[in-house]
């Protein structure tokens, strides 16, 4: 990271009065808003292209790619901030906007003045009411000096801002379910394309894009896009929010630079595990990412979006949830298949009917029920949910179940093993035939299956 | 494993299927607006809902929050209460009842009044969050002052395990805050003013290191 780059969106976050505008302002607030409407929108795009920046939401697409998929021209044009975030783990843009409410805004404004949008809405989650509370006020705080309404500091641009409170459910953090339960309907994820840059909001060009995201906006405009290019790797540019959480010394939010390794994150900043344990497994961005078990090559992987990917799991939020010896893998998986089944919108059958079944499977195995075979049918399931629905939360469920238990097939084995002698059920079937036509094999005596 | 249908319960609407049109009134027609002229509605619900419905360029998105200030005025979404929602809105109670019943936060029978969304989720859980949920129940589950649900993620795996109480994060919690927090609840103080997520500094300086 170079020298003068400590942190950026978590610069004193803790300064007493930095979620006021007169603190704010002190501090440079709302300079870049004067800056940007000195310039063309179409500049301003050009700076956020420059920088590379990636959506902080999960999908990693590149933010300035996205702004120029908003169609020019006269039209009603929305900008949606995601502030819907329910992914477990995460939890940066609660302390985010908790704490500086006015970045946040002036990001919005900056880039609803670049994509021409006139109405611009914060999705909150319905949870997160003190925090709402707080953007309420400052929002009020914005529109008293002329930052928000109608011509914005003097210019001919009007830009209004309201703050929508959701009512609990993860599917809404899905772009085009948020968008249906901003329109007062039942979060239902609608089939792409069209993208919501062409038809999103009230049939609108919308453009959507995390919190953390749009809080970059008047950070790229302040060092340039060139510039802000610089930090980070080649393709993961800037800093991210990293929320740590689970079995481990120091969970919170902490700033990195992309890049930075995995054992500097986890036994850096996160201060390594619990007193006496070790760590199992971790997951690397979000309960919907793939696990990895935490070995020494992993260890020494860099965090960022592609070094992620290829080694086989996502960056996604930006969560990290580690977990040690002390947890069972199988209490892990039935809690993350028992969450997306509770959160299934129920509109595509593949992500309804498997996340369903994936968690009955799975109480199965914890009762003693299950033979390894289950195993095989969990797998196969998954497998058919992954890319056949509108939206990804069956393929966010079929994800980490199907890598837990293909990094730790012998502790399931192991585990349901155990449960059926405790049920009396005696020895397991064997395994045979592994695969989609996997049968239950030859029933061996006790002493011959030893 | 064989279901046996007669070991399903009902429910006292005669449905094996919880909540069905429970928050409408069955005497009454459902796609129907119902009429001003006849429904009641006090006036600061009106003000408030009218306000949010000036706030958006179709009035359907405010059906959300306008249910979100009569579950607040009512304690639950009641057939009146979605009745005077439906009547500002302009929308039929039917409506309403279809949207509110996919989300979590909306209450479809009578509650507590007082909340406690205990987070269960995997970070909290592997920090204890079953244990503590079980407690909650023990200590609140009887008394119905009190609403204690398993949540799921709550966002603030940072003070795992957790709970919102009345919309307050607070956090890390043991078995033995829970007490503490019935009587805070009970004497209207605030709750467990040490352990509440708004005033907890950023991890880095949090963490004394």
């Amino acid at each position: 990271m170079p020298a003068n780059i400590d942190t950026i969106l978590f610069k004193d976050i803790d300064e007493p009065g930095l979620n006021t505008r007169e603190v704010y302002e002190r501090r440079g607030g709302y300079e870049m808003l004067r800056k940007a409407l000195k310039m063309e929108p179409g500049a301003v795009l050009d700076e956020m292209l420059a920088s590379g920046v990636r959506g902080r939401g999960g999908a990693g697409f590149a933010m300035g790619r996205k702004m120029s998929f908003i169609p020019k021209g006269q039209m009603d044009k929305y900008l949606v901030c995601n502030a819907d975030e329910s992914e477990p783990g995460t939890f940066k843009d609660r302390e985010l906007m908790q704490k500086n409410p006015h970045l946040l805004i002036e990001g919005i404004i900056i880039g609803a003045y670049c994509i021409g949008a006139s109405k611009s809405f914060i999705f909150i989650r319905g949870e997160y009411d003190y925090v709402a509370d707080i953007l309420d006020a400052a929002v009020a705080e914005a529109r008293a000096a002329g930052y928000l309404g109608e011509n914005i500091l003097g210019s001919d641009h009007t830009i209004d801002l309201v703050v929508h409170r959701g009512a609990g459910a993860y599917i809404c953090g899905e772009e085009t379910a948020l968008l249906d339960s901003l329109e007062g309907k039942r979060g239902n994820p609608r089939l792409k394309p069209p993208f919501p840059a062409v038809q999103g909001l009230y049939q609108g060009p919308t453009l959507i894009n995390n919190v953390e995201t749009l809080m970059n906006v008047p950070v790229i405009l302040r060092m340039g896009g060139a510039e802000y290019a610089k930090i980070g790797t080649e393709t993961s540019t800037g800093t991210k929010m990293i929320s740590i959480s689970g079995q481990i010394k120091y969970p919170g939010n902490y700033e990195i630079e992309l890049g930075m390794k995995t054992r500097d994150i986890l036994f850096g900043l996160g201060g390594g595990p619990l007193e006496g344990r070790t760590f199992k497994a971790w997951f690397p961005g979000g309960s919907s990412s793939p696990v990895m078990p935490l070995t020494e090559e992993v260890l020494e992987m860099p965090y960022d979006f592609d070094s992620i990917a290829k080694a086989g799991s996502m960056l996604g939020s930006g969560a990290i949830i580690v977990f040690d010896d002390s947890t069972s893998i199988v209490d892990v998986c039935y809690k993350t298949a028992h969450f997306y089944r509770h959160e299934s919108c129920g509109k595509c059958s593949p992500c309804r009917e498997g996340c369903n079944w994936t968690e009955k499977m799975l109480v199965r195995i914890k009762n003693g029920d299950a033979t390894p075979m289950d195993l095989d049918i969990i797998e196969s399931v998954c497998n058919q949910i992954m890319g056949n629905c509108l939206c990804v939360l069956g393929d966010a469920m079929a994800m980490p179940v199907s890598s837990m238990i293909k990094h730790f097939r012998p502790e399931f084995e192991a585990y349901i093993e155990a449960k059926r002698e405790e049920a009396g059920f005696g020895v397991a079937i064997p395994q045979v035939n592994r695969g989609s036509h996997a049968g239950p094999g030859p029933l061996l005596s006790p002493a011959q299956a030893a | 494993m064989a279901i046996d249908p007669s070991k399903i319960k009902r429910y006292s609407h005669g449905s094996r299927v919880p909540g069905w049109d429970s928050a409408v009134d069955l005497t009454k027609d459902p796609s129907v607006v119902p009429d001003p002229a006849t429904t009641y509605v006090p006036d600061h619900v009106r003000e408030a809902i009218e306000a949010l419905m000036g706030k958006y360029p179709d009035v359907r998105s405010a059906a959300i929050p306008a249910m979100k200030i009569v579950q607040r005025e009512h304690g639950w979404l009641s057939p009146t209460a979605m009745e005077q929602a439906a009547c500002v809105l302009r929308l039929t109670p039917a409506y309403m009842v279809s949207v509110a019943s996919f989300y979590d936060m909306f209450e479809l029978s009578p509650k507590g009044a007082n909340d406690v969304y205990v987070c269960t989720n995997i970070s909290c859980s592997l920090l204890g969050a079953d244990a503590l949920h079980a407690r909650f129940k023990e200590e609140m589950g009887g008394d119905p002052d009190f609403n204690v649900r398993a949540f799921e993620c709550l966002g603030a795996c940072d003070i795992a395990p957790m709970a919102s109480v009345n919309g307050t994060y607070v956090g890390p919690l043991t078995e033995d805050d829970v007490v503490q927090i019935k009587e805070d609840l009970k004497e209207g103080r605030e709750v467990l003013p040490d352990k509440q997520l708004a005033k907890r500094k950023a991890a880095s300086k949090h963490w004394n290191r």
